[in-house]
């Protein structure tokens, strides 16, 4: 664990401890960090092993690697602090930590008591992602004193969580990634894993799938890295229409006959009206909405789609037999497609495309949907349990705030007939989605800024974020260099990581479970809450309950010494392989046990239009063919970007220098404008104004631009967003289905600033 | 000399993710400003517009991950005044003994690549040493062993040659004549010269 290393002469004592990070990652890679009297001096990457294909080092980005200059950046907050002034002004008193949690549990009693578990809120936030982080405790606590309105849904995958259930009955539909080696194309939709990190490794494994002999094709509005490094094709699309090019591949595979008409009269419901449920009226199939034998009389021709896609027909046709015929073949969608006004359909028209090319349960093919990982591998969890059942979509909190009392299904609820309260206390723990991540920052900043409305809200942070602004108490956290904690990768990857504390907390900055122990306390819960266990013996609790259910797994001292276990499979799991194997005795976990193209579950929601029962093309209010486009003629989406994690690391100056807060317009859109390279330009609609350096580039297609997610929103006194966040441009206008966010639908115009 | 030691670039799969550059300026504590290893995008192209049909036309982009070279005829040490560049002779690797480093900066305007870097808080000229301290215990230089798509790579400039062929020049790179950079690149597609 410690070396002893030279620097000059002089030996000095270099420790070198075993950590990951815990932030919202769609990355968990084992990251060194060289501790030298108590600082951190270095960051390096998993070295112990040989870094071979078969078992490749979890290897940190650019985000870790940068990591002490977030640690030690000289805005962290320090004290806990009461905001003076009014709300969002961003004010603040410091505070002893015993005023700032009597404050706190003398307002949730209060608003417990006056409003009920429905007032009662935890936002979404991930900003800390272990498995003993702020929130995990928070809703331990708040379960424990009776219970809080909570949430479903995530802020990446709203839409194709709920959608690809419908069709599959699971989310569970992707193969592990040492199966791409069997597959002859792999066609990424709207997925940049380059940049948006999907899981440690995911672009290695892809450039070894190339090596491998599958041809790569990128369909996304952007040049992207994973395109640049690893395409044979890139095809750009207008956002938002994605389904009307997965149905005209459909229309040339139906009309060339290259589909597998077999798999689809065994497996499917509702590809064709030979295969429909009982009762359903004529014309209602997939196959007759592709041909045009449905209500609207329109073929799903490559003409129709080229229209709409901006993608030349004969493009369309020639990827639609690549697909058809190069089987097993991989078509996997991004989460940014599924990101806008009718994001369900993209998901469902995936799915019947795997279907028709047969892609589904085999070596080498990829069932699309969601496409999270098949096979699992169990890591426990601390117990907590909501005993207050009603839920939101995530998205919908602000309806929660305004409306709340009276709100039911037709504003997403679940689990509840009605809400009996509006939104009354918030706890904001670790997340930057009260404002910057969350749609429409000028409106929602309004809504939290309203007193009589949100009447306590408490924020607990590492810097003063725009939400954190929003903070009645401000909480000071300790950074995830300076706790021990228990992270997994999102689903892509077989391991488990043990994050080792590096290095003291600073300041008055406090562990989560410390100061919520100490909540707990003042609401008479504390033995309950605590059950006598320090943090350490929770986290020996999880990795002994992890152990039971995983024959091998380390000791806990094992464990933290290593830093890392990984799970040895023999083979990659194949999502279905069971249900197409063997489909007598594995029906689909679907109510017709069928892979169900039509869903009568969908059907019965009487919502033809926005919800209908095949996945269809519908055409997204502003979207390439929306009239407003006469007075914003951009689509503008947000991209990820590889120098943040969402909003975190916006303020970490390496980074910048790595990769600039800037808005990418296509050189003949900028061009018309008159915009050169590097200025600053004004981005805007009726619901915002941004003003930040414009990248003038080919690596994004004419009609589109896109200002990368997650730069942290900045007004200034007349309201203008000085840094770029996009979500001061988008709209909070929940989808039909998932009530999910639509953050790419937007049209704006640029001019300079 | 004994052997030069070069990297190795397989510009074709970098996806310009700029983890070397943020990795070497961990390892070598670089304010904004500095960077040993610079991670450059190059890219260009238009569109034509065919009815609704939007079609890329010679669009194409590509990265460079590049640092210090190690050049076989380095003109920074050729050029330095005060003999603070050298170039090891057990390896090939081009150094600044600090001591003798003036800030003058000749090096930074001889050197085609822009590798030498001018850090105003020593008033002294740094740049990339191939880690040499890491690679006296037998590890990787940072740049190698940080790269998450495994396009970074290290070795003698005959051996990566023998296995990666002669390239030393892509697109958006100088004449590779001037200093005989001791690099080995797997260009890009778009990045190849003609």
């Amino acid at each position: 664990f410690t070396l002893t290393s030279f620097s000059g002469e002089t030996a000095v004592d270099e420790k070198i401890v075993r950590t990951s990070g815990s932030h919202n990652c769609g990355g968990r890679c084992l990251i060194q960090v060289h501790v030298r009297d108590g600082r951190i001096v270095r960051i390096s990457t998993e070295d112990d092993i040989p870094d071979t294909p078969q078992k490749p080092q979890l290897r940190g980005c650019l985000r870790c690697r940068s990591y002490r200059e977030r640690l030690y950046h000289p805005d962290r907050l320090k004290y806990p602090m009461k905001r003076v002034g009014k709300r969002g002004e961003g004010n603040f008193e410091r505070i002893t930590w015993d005023e700032a949690l009597d404050t706190i549990a003398g307002h949730t009693q209060r608003i417990r008591q006056q409003y009920g578990p429905d007032g009662i809120y935890i936002q979404y936030g991930w900003g800390n992602s272990g498995r003993v982080s702020e929130r995990v405790w928070m809703e331990r606590l708040l379960g424990l004193q009776g219970g809080y309105l909570s949430y479903y849904g995530n802020y990446s995958t709203a839409c194709t969580h709920m959608a690809t259930p419908y069709t599959y009955g699971t989310t569970n539909t992707g193969n592990n990634r040492e199966d791409w080696l069997n597959s002859k194309v792999i066609i990424l939709l709207g997925w940049n894993p380059a940049e948006t990190i999907h899981g440690t490794n995911t672009t290695y494994y892809l450039k070894r799938a190339k090596a491998a002999g599958a041809k790569i094709i990128t369909i996304d509005p952007i040049y992207s890295n994973t395109a640049i490094s690893l395409a044979d094709q890139w095809i750009p699309i207008r956002p938002t229409t994605d389904s009307a090019l997965l149905d005209a591949m459909a229309y040339v595979m139906i009309t060339e006959d290259l589909h597998d008409q077999k798999f689809l009269d065994q497996y499917c419901l509702g590809f064709d009206e030979d295969h429909m449920p009982p009762g359903i009226p004529a014309g209602n199939s997939y196959r007759s909405y592709v041909l045009g034998d449905s209500e609207d009389n329109t073929p799903k021709t490559p003409a129709w789609a080229e229209a709409i896609t901006g993608i030349p027909q004969e493009t369309i046709i020639q990827l639609a037999r690549e697909y058809a015929t190069n089987r097993p073949g991989a078509l996997i969608e991004g989460y940014g497609p599924q990101r806008h006004a009718y994001g369900e359909q993209v998901v469902r028209s995936g799915i019947a495309l795997a279907a028709m090319t047969g892609n589904v349960g085999v070596k080498g093919g990829w069932a699309s949907g969601s496409g999270y990982q098949a096979r699992g591998n169990f890591v426990a969890s601390i117990p907590a349990a909501n005993p207050h059942k009603a839920q939101i979509s995530v998205f919908s909190w602000p309806d929660a705030i305004v409306r709340g009392k009276g709100m039911g299904s037709e504003l997403s609820v679940k689990g509840a007939r009605q809400l009996n309260s509006n939104i009354k206390l918030i706890f904001n723990l670790g997340g930057n989605c009260l404002v910057t991540q969350h749609a429409d920052n000028n409106g929602t900043a309004k809504i939290l800024a309203d007193e009589n409305l949100v009447e306590f809200l408490v924020v607990s942070e590492q810097f003063l974020t725009p939400s954190a602004k929003f903070a009645d108490i401000l909480l000071p956290a300790d950074n995830m260099m300076e706790r021990d904690d228990i992270v997994t990768p999102w689903g892509w990857g077989d391991y488990v990581l043990y994050m080792n504390k590096a290095v003291d907390t600073v300041f008055e900055c406090r562990n989560g479970y410390d100061w919520i122990s100490d909540l707990a306390g003042r609401l008479g819960l504390k033995e309950k809450f605590t059950e006598g266990r320090t943090l350490e013996q929770w986290l020996r609790y999880l990795v002994e309950e992890t152990a039971k259910k995983n024959p091998g797994f380390p000791s806990y001292e094992e464990f933290t010494r290593n830093g890392v276990y990984r799970w040895e499979h023999k083979e990659p799991a194949i999502a279905f392989q069971k249900q197409i194997e063997d489909p007598q005795n594995n029906p689909f976990p679907t109510p017709s046990g069928k892979i169900e193209i039509f869903s009568s579950r969908l059907w019965d929601m009487k919502n033809p239009r926005e919800i209908p029962a095949v996945p269809k093309y519908v055409p997204a209010w502003e979207g390439p063919e929306d009239p407003l486009r006469e007075t914003y003629p951009l689509q503008c989406i947000g991209h990820h970007y590889k120098r943040r994690v969402h909003s975190v690391f916006d303020n970490v100056d390496w980074m910048e220098e790595a990769g600039r807060q800037e808005v990418w317009v296509n050189a003949l859109d900028a061009a018309e404008r008159g915009l050169n390279d590097g200025e600053l330009v004004k981005v805007y609609n009726d619901r915002g104004i941004i003003v930040l350096p414009v990248k003038v580039t080919s690596r994004i297609m004419p009609g589109v631009a896109s200002v990368p997610q997650g730069a942290w929103w900045m007004p200034d006194a007349e309201g203008v967003d000085r840094r770029g966040s996009i979500n001061t441009l988008t709209k909070y206008h929940p989808t039909p289905l998932a009530f999910g966010n639509p953050t790419h639908t937007n049209l704006v115009q640029i001019t300079r600033a | 000399m004994a052997k030069q030691l070069a990297f190795y670039f397989e510009q074709k799969h970098c996806v310009g993710c700029k983890t070397c550059q943020i990795a070497c300026k961990d390892k070598n504590n670089l304010a904004v400003g500095q960077l040993f290893r610079r991670v450059s995008e190059q890219e260009g192209g238009t569109y034509e517009k065919r009815g609704a049909a939007v079609i890329p036309r010679r669009v194409y982009a590509f990265w460079l991950s590049i640092s210090c070279n190690h050049c076989v005829n380095p003109a920074c040490v050729e050029h330095c005044p005060t003999a603070a560049l050298q170039k090891r002779a057990a390896d090939g690797i081009v150094h600044i003994d600090q001591e003798r480093c003036i800030g003058c900066q000749t090096c930074i305007k001889y050197c085609p690549y822009g590798a030498p870097q001018f850090n105003p808080d020593t008033n002294k000229v740094g740049k990339c040493d191939f880690c040499r301290d890491l690679l006296a215990e037998g590890k990787e230089p940072v740049c190698v062993s940080s790269c998450p798509v495994r396009t970074l790579g290290y070795g003698t400039l005959d051996e990566l040659r023998e296995k990666y062929g002669a390239l030393n020049q892509t697109k958006g790179l100088p004449n590779a004549t001037i200093t005989q950079p001791a690099l080995v690149i797997t260009p890009h597609r778009h990045a190849i010269s003609g």
